[in-house]
């Protein structure tokens, strides 16, 4: 019984120890599954997983070079798109800072895709919306569409 | 140039997951069958339902993980699964000492029960944790209530053991502070989200020191106020500290400012000296922690070092390689099951197993916090810190109060200690840690990079 004993004890420390080590490598895994795959995105530019079969327009000729906006508190100020996000919302980081008690504090952006600007809303709680329609998920925006966020409304223009 | 689509082919590791916790119900089952073979000589004959069971229980939470958090952690459910499976075993081998009193196993088992139904229940209806930074100041309230209602319920509702931590009616009993913890870390992440620019940047520079406003100081002091008021009211050393530990934290990664720390910590040591010097509930845990082998103090009626003491016993006879599970005494530790199943642990798995759990709390505070790092919103970071640093603080205070290395407190050791409201919320945690985790790794229409969004389109000047 004490040979019994003892073995089960052994046991049980190296199956404690053991799933210790699997969990480690598991997570050793994840780190080293990651990084080769991020490191070649990094130098694109191009959002990785947009849209997929979207159509390619020529990049320069319809391209948006800046945001700007035409109603609402901030109306005629200019953002010069860079290849950077620009956020919206209440939060004082945001690249477009709205104070409008009906704009959530981080309230929508708009990101760069494959010479596309997509707008995407980060879960405002008044909704964001391209022309008439509320934005669900990340949207491709044409030049000259109205943005509403609030009571801001903005659009493209090259 | 060709669309390529580049998304990190970070999989699902649900297949990894799984295994996993297989693994674990494993390890749960072989210790379940050698507590029976050291007590009675026989495998158990519960053994086989013993495992069915709790290997439902764990099916259950994977498949939820699979359906609504398809991308999180694969290692968080696990660890939990086998640390909760873990204290299942030890406090049914706690209740075999004494067959006279009703066991403890069973109602822990309910917990567990419950506990994966509130896991299942977030997962669920939290599906995008930003919802809850709706909830900041919800949150706010129901945690301040929660931790108001024992000070002002009667005492036979509220207290046990000296202290006022519980709400008690009929047979049903369950601590607020539980889930207060959780509100008030949503809140504390809500609430720094919205004010870190002015707590990170207003104020003046003091031997390279960033030195915050004095009018800034208003929340640290309303956050260690509350502390203090918890202690005193409620005699609850160890919440009070977790409480005021989770806020600075969350407060130091919000503003990246070194100086709140020790602002924090000052405000720590006035209120630690304070306490132990007025408060003679204080004061006992403080003596017992620095004299516990001083005769007066053990042999003490009420408020001495015999617990304390005898955890140190019980975990130097455990050694490195333990008595064996079933082969100690740790019944010999008064509240063994609760305050001080680490020295449970320590004695009948010895030095080796201690190890082995605190790295698996280790493993599900880095995933946490890798987790937080991930997300590409500010409030899940925070939640995420607080969440991930909340469980390490307290194994922290629990385990350093067992082995002597803090005065003990009143915390359980989360998934292991006996306590209903506290594997419940801990299961909570996971599940929140879970959602965060699973937002960080979808490659979704946004990939995740290095610096958030967020920062990149703003730079922070500094002087």
């Amino acid at each position: 019984m004490t040979a019994v004993l003892f073995l089960l004890r052994a046991i049980i420390l190296v199956l404690l120890w053991g799933f210790v080590i699997a969990a480690i490598v598991a997570v050793r895994h994840d780190v080293f599954g990651t990084r080769p795959a991020r490191a070649p995105a990094a130098p694109k530019q191009p959002r990785p997983s947009a849209p997929r079969q979207q159509r390619q327009a020529k990049p320069d000729k319809s391209a948006a070079r800046k945001l700007v906006v035409t109603d609402g508190t901030l109306a005629g100020t200019t953002v010069t798109l860079t290849e950077q996000p620009v956020t919206i919302g209440r939060a004082d980081d945001s690249t477009i800072v709205l104070t409008d008690d009906f704009v959530s504090t981080r309230h929508a952006r708009l990101v760069p895709a494959e010479g596309k600007w997509l707008l995407e809303d980060l879960g405002s709680t008044n909704g964001t919306y391209l022309d008439r329609r509320r934005v669900t998920s990340p949207t491709p925006v044409p030049l000259g569409v109205p943005i509403r966020v609030g009571k801001t409304v903005m659009e493209l223009r090259k | 140039m060709t669309a390529a689509t580049v998304s990190a082919p970070v999989g699902r590791r649900r297949g990894t997951e799984l295994a996993l916790l297989v693994f674990a119900l494993l390890i749960t089952v072989t210790a379940y069958a050698n507590v029976g073979i050291a007590r009675h000589h026989h495998v158990p004959s519960g053994t086989v339902g013993y495992g069915l069971g709790l290997g439902a229980l764990f099916l259950v939470a994977h498949l939820v993980v699979r359906r609504f958090a398809p991308y999180a952690d694969p290692v968080l459910l696990p660890a939990a699964a086998l640390l909760n499976g873990l204290g299942l075993v030890l406090i049914r081998r706690l209740d075999l000492v004494d067959r006279t009193q009703p066991g403890s196993a069973p109602h822990q088992l309910e917990w567990t029960v419950i506990g994966i139904a509130l896991f299942t229940v977030v997962l669920v209806v939290v599906r995008d944790h930003r919802l809850l930074e709706r909830y900041t100041y919800t949150a706010m309230a129901a945690a301040l209530i929660l931790l108001a209602l024992p000070a002002f319920l009667p005492a036979s509702h509220s207290e046990v053991n000296g202290a006022r931590i519980w709400i008690r009616f009929g047979g049903f009993s369950f601590q607020p502070g539980e889930v207060a913890k959780l509100a008030l870390m949503v809140f504390f992440a809500g609430y720094l989200v919205r004010k870190r620019e002015l707590l990170a940047l207003a104020g003046r520079r003091v031997w390279r020191i960033d030195l915050p406003r004095a009018r800034d100081l208003g929340p640290v002091l309303v956050a260690w106020g509350v502390s203090v008021l918890i202690l005193v009211r409620e005699s609850d050393l160890g919440s009070s500290l977790l409480f005021f530990g989770i806020f600075l934290v969350v407060l130091y990664v919000a503003t990246q400012r070194a100086s709140w720390l020790l602002i924090g910590l000052a405000l720590f040591v006035v209120g630690a000296v304070i306490a132990g010097t007025t408060i003679p509930h204080v004061h006992d845990r403080f003596d017992a922690w620095l004299h516990p082998f001083d005769p007066a103090i053990y042999h003490k009626a009420f408020g001495g070092s015999y617990q304390l003491a005898q955890g140190l016993f019980g975990m130097a006879t455990g050694g490195i390689f333990g008595t064996g599970l079933g082969q100690g005494r740790p019944d010999l530790v008064p509240f063994a099951n609760t305050d001080f199943m680490a020295s449970t642990i320590g004695e009948e798995l010895g030095l080796a197993g201690v190890m082995a759990v605190l790295t698996l709390f280790l493993l599900i505070v880095a995933r946490g916090i890798r987790a937080a790092i991930g997300t590409r919103d500010p409030f899940g970071k925070l939640l995420g810190v607080a969440l991930a640093f909340g469980l390490a603080l307290q194994v922290f205070v629990q385990v350093g109060g067992v082995t002597r290395l803090v005065p003990l407190t009143g915390l359980t050791l989360p998934f292991l200690s006996y306590g209903g409201s506290s594997l419940v919320s801990n299961w909570v945690v996971i599940a929140l840690l879970l959602r965060i985790s699973d937002a960080a790794r979808r490659p979704d229409a946004i990939p995740t990079r290095p610096p958030g969004p967020d920062d990149a389109a703003t730079m922070v000047v500094r002087r």
